[in-house]
């Protein structure tokens, strides 16, 4: 049994660095603001997942997510003028319904998560002290592999999936096909 | 206080929880499309807590290279980066045709 990667202090502080930065997300009036929000809230999550073991899922949640969705993300801010939508109302009508319907769904949360049958909760202490294993190749097994690989079908398909994507951003984006 | 100390799935869920709320409460209130388009992308990495910090469980239990809350983390980001890219080419033609950032104007196909 290896002790674990970090102290909790790191999990706290990461946590509130996400949960910070996910109300930055949501309140601001500038969409440039709200992406640099989310770039944090990204890269905390990196950590997390470092906390957990995940090295690649770490890896990829930087160059894809923060690197690579988040750069799109702000390339369309530039191309569109943020500055009009700045001065307009910032929420919706429907405000008081969202927030009442989202208060429902962390009822639901909590109602969920604080379920005990036998007198435990339902998601109980994991046995969290796993050691650091070769996750990037144990991981490439499962998406590759002949033997183990179960993951190789849905892999083609999200290729797929990425193709359809490309070809419908360029058509929507276009001006005249 | 030892609940404090001790760092368990548990918690992970918590924080993937909150930050789904943040999403719902931005997609459902916010006005402007870029920033609905990131609070789903709040949503999608809250389940991608989850789904790493189950992985994280079910290693405890069926050994080390039971990886498929990671793999199935790794499937959600390119899901992710597909919506991004269709959504974010949504919002340019949107854009170009009415002027307009805010989701309220969408009112198109409204009867």
């Amino acid at each position: 049994m290896n002790p674990p990667v970090a102290t909790p202090f790191f999990f706290y502080l990461l946590a509130a660095t996400m949960i910070i930065g996910g109300v930055l997300v949501i309140t601001r009036k500038n969409a440039v603001h709200s992406a640099m929000a989310l770039i944090t809230t990204l890269l905390a999550q990196a950590g997390l997942y470092l906390m957990l073991y995940a090295p690649f899922v770490a890896g990829v949640q930087i160059i894809l997510y923060a690197g690579g969705i988040m750069v799109l993300f702000l390339f369309v801010i530039m191309l569109i003028s943020i500055e009009r939508a700045e001065k307009e109302r910032q929420f919706n009508k429907q405000w008081l319904v969202g927030v009442i319907a989202a208060a429902a769904l962390g009822g639901l949360f909590i109602a969920v998560y604080t379920t005990t049958t036998r007198g435990k909760v339902l998601f109980p202490e994991g046995r969290m002290t796993y050691g650091e294993t070769q996750n990037t190749q144990a991981i490439a097994a499962l998406l590759f592999d002949r033997g183990a690989g179960q993951y190789m079908f849905a892999f083609e398909i999200a290729s797929l999936l990425l193709l359809v994507a490309i070809i419908g951003a360029v058509v929507m984006a276009k001006k005249r096909i | 206080m030892d609940a404090m100390l001790h760092i368990s799935t548990l918690h992970y869920l918590v924080l993937g929880a909150a930050l789904f709320l943040l999403g719902v409460i931005g997609v459902l209130t916010r006005r402007n499309v870029v920033i609905v388009l990131m609070s789903i992308e709040l949503i999608l990495n809250a389940v991608n807590l989850n789904l790493v910090a189950f992985s994280r469980y079910w290693q405890g239990i069926h050994g080390p290279s039971a990886l498929h809350g990671q793999v199935f983390a790794i499937f959600v980001i390119t899901d992710a980066a597909a919506e991004a890219a269709v959504g974010l080419g949504i919002l340019i033609a949107f854009f170009r045709n009415k002027e307009t950032v805010n989701v309220d104007e969408v009112n198109l196909l409204k009867w």
